[in-house]
């Protein structure tokens, strides 16, 4: 399969008046064309960070990208392309879909016109055209009525409504990548799996691949072929969607699977939480991140910070010195 | 639960409308938002009641309504053997001393610029239950129990975390031994891990003073978790009420059906072999309801009298009560 996102080392630092937080700590993975990759990991390990960074929007001050490449799809490396060719890359290649739609749709127009406005930049359609297309676009993503609805503004949309047409415009220009940032956190589970559902299928029609950013084990879990576990600003885990649920190697994973309840849960079960808190990213431990919180700790993980090594399982990457101990539980 | 416990609240045929009020010199009353519309259940002693929906659907001000925040339009609550409506004042008051609220917002529930202690100590000094050295003590007592440490009494709100917040304001509902504790979501604003730990404090609580808790959340799989029964709420009305296994085996509305197979379930096994429901549409608008079955806009059943008349809630088996025109009771 051809490489379509290949991260590498990507360093992402706020230079605040408290001091530095260390948000991205050098993470390095690849993405293949098509791909769905499921980002997850509990709030502030990064996430949102790691993929504004990708799109090289980290307000600055007091955000820096400090090292790393994001080469994409035929070999330019995004951190180092000029701010134009950066504006067109976004949007035309790669489109955001963010948690709240309400703050990424403009109030004061109406969704027709934003979506015609975007199509007209990326490709120079006339009015008409644009507005014919705005109208497929939204009937695409389920809108019943799209022609009329055009006219409506983002306000008169439901809350599921306004994140469909937000998808809309994402694909208005048929992106090779598509970022959705906590897409559905703040919708109910019916809607939730409508727009679950909406994406997979447009996904299969259209062939871009998605990364998918929650907090949310369950949804990434029907969703992601692949995924990876961040913790502090790292990676921690990664694998396939399977290996991750199923041959669970690192305890901060164990910890998050454990800490959810299952709706086929046996009656009795009891949550496993992890003990205690992730540590201020400003003050980063020395060693491994994790080491407060954890059940298999040694003195070794004090001291350095464990590289990601394979497991035995292929494809499975972890950050833990322990991490054959971990395997032990399930032998 | 054992099946011989009495109920603790019974609420019956209970409404909650909220007026539209239309214009701004001359205003008009032009109609009501249902927000709960005859709803009738029990919560029993000792157990979890769980209640689930939609945003939107009626289940906080159900809680509120219960707690007499909000006074009902119409219907009653008794609590005890006691009909909240015919107590007044100071009788009221000490009802009300009994049941007590969880919110879902940690940081906005809590007085920035209250230190913990007094928070804590704020409901035994209002009702006047002890002071001095007793009160002093309680608040410890109670920091202890929620598994804060006793030396931050003296520490003011933002000084912790969420999920240390949510503790300081399960301390101050256990301030005055309440029989009844109607938490609100009160796990939504936290992280995984700390929800976990959340969950099993009101666990072990419930377990060591016998409390009673109805616990509202959207989030399904950590209701059905904590929960000994459930109850479904669709916009104003509670749709179905059974156990916590019940309802997840054998669903019987169309909506509750759709809504367990909505939750993702993070196990890849099972997401191969699952069948999924998927609703279309959005939940109508509560002042505007559909006419007939509230659901019938997104049912995916629904026959003609669906369309005409409102379905009755109906015991269908014991225990398990729901409203469905297509689900009739059993042995007759
Ligand atoms: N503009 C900023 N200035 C300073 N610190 C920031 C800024 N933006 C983010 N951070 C910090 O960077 C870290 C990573 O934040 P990020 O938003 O990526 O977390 P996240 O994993 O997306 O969390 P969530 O699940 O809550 O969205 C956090 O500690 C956050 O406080
Ligand atoms: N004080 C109020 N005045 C007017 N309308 C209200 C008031 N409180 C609630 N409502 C309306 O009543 C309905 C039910 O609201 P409620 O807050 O009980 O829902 P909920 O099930 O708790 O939703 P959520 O899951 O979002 O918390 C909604 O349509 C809401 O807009
Ligand atoms: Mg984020
Ligand atoms: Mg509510």
């Amino acid at each position: 399969m051809e490489v379509l996102l290949d991260v590498k080392n990507l360093t992402t630092r706020f230079y605040t008046d408290e001091g530095v937080v260390h948000a991205v700590n050098g993470i390095s993975y690849a993405m293949e064309a098509g791909e769905t990759l499921g980002v997850v990991g509990e709030s502030g390990c990064g996430k949102t960070v790691h993929a504004l960074s990708i799109m090289r929007l980290i307000p600055s001050p007091p955000g820096k990208i400090d090292a790393g490449e994001v080469i994409f799809d035929d070999g330019r490396d995004l951190l180092k392309l000029s701010s134009g060719d950066m504006r067109l890359v976004r949007g035309a290649e790669i489109a955001m879909v963010f948690q709240d739609p309400m703050t990424s749709l403009n109030p004061v127009f109406t969704v027709g016109t934003q979506i015609v406005e975007a199509l007209k930049i990326h490709f120079g359609m006339t009015d008409n055209e644009a507005r014919e297309r705005a109208g497929e676009l939204l009937a695409m993503v389920g809108i019943p009525a799209a022609m009329q609805r055009l006219d409506d503004y983002p306000h008169q949309f439901s809350g599921g409504m306004r994140q469909r047409a937000m998808i809309a415009m994402a694909l208005s220009c048929d992106p090779k990548l598509l970022i959705a940032d906590e897409p559905t956190t703040a919708l109910d589970v019916t809607i939730q799996a409508q727009i679950v559902d909406l994406v997979r299928r447009l996904q299969a029609q259209l062939g871009m691949a998605v990364m998918w950013i929650t907090h949310d084990l369950g949804v990434v879990a029907e969703l992601a072929k692949k995924i990876n576990v961040m913790y502090a600003g790292y990676i921690i885990e990664r694998g396939d969607v399977r290996s991750i649920y199923k041959r669970t190697r690192h305890p901060y994973t164990i910890g998050l699977l454990g800490s959810l309840p299952r709706l086929d849960e046996v009656p009795g079960t009891k949550l496993v939480s992890i003990p205690g808190l992730p540590p201020d990213l400003i003050d980063l431990p020395q060693g491994c991140p994790f080491y407060a919180r954890c059940t298999y700790r040694k003195d070794q993980c004090l001291e350095e910070m464990p590289p990601l090594e394979p497991t035995d399982d292929e494809g499975h990457i972890v950050a833990c010195w322990r991490w054959e101990h971990v395997a032990g539980r399930d032998a | 639960m054992s099946s011989g416990n009495g109920s603790l609240v019974s609420v019956r045929n209970l409404k909650k409308y909220f007026p539209v009020i239309r214009g701004t010199i001359i205003q008009r009353h032009v109609g009501d938002i249902k927000a709960v519309d005859d709803v009738s259940f029990d919560i029993l002693k000792g157990e979890t009641l769980g209640l689930v929906g939609e945003t939107g659907c009626g289940k906080t001000t159900v809680g509120r309504t219960i707690l007499r925040l909000y006074e009902p339009t119409a219907g009653e609550i008794i609590f005890e053997g006691t009909n909240l409506e015919e107590v007044v004042g100071g009788d009221l008051r000490r009802m009300r001393r009994k049941m007590q609220m969880i919110f879902q917002d940690p940081y906005a529930s809590l007085n920035p610029r209250m230190t913990v202690g007094s928070i804590i100590a704020a409901p035994l000094e209002v009702h006047k239950v002890v002071s001095g050295k007793e009160k002093h003590d309680r608040v410890q007592e109670l920091l202890q129990m929620v598994g804060l440490n006793p030396y931050f009494v003296n520490r003011y709100p933002h000084e912790f975390s969420g999920g240390q917040r949510q503790r300081i304001g399960i301390a101050r509902a256990l301030a005055l031994n309440p029989d009844l504790i109607i938490c609100d979501e009160p796990i939504s604003s936290l992280d995984v891990s700390i929800q976990a730990q959340v969950v099993n404090l009101l666990e072990e609580l419930q377990e060591q003073l016998g409390l009673t808790y109805l616990f509202i959340a959207h989030d399904l799989s950590m209701v059905r978790h904590i929960s000994d029964r459930m109850a479904v709420m669709y916009l104003g009305k509670i749709v179905e009420i059974t156990d916590r296994d019940e309802i997840y085996l054998n669903p019987l509305h169309p909506y509750t059906q759709a809504l367990m197979s909505a939750v993702p379930i993070p196990d890849p096994d099972i997401i191969e072999t699952r069948q999924r429901i998927i609703l279309e549409g959005d939940i109508p608008n509560p002042s505007d309801p559909p006419v007939g079955c509230n659901f019938n806009t997104r049912c995916p059943v629904a026959v003609d009298i669906c369309f005409k008349e409102e379905p009755a809630y109906l015991e269908i088996r014991a225990g398990h009560w729901t409203a469905c025109h297509l689900v009739k009771p059993e042995g007759n």
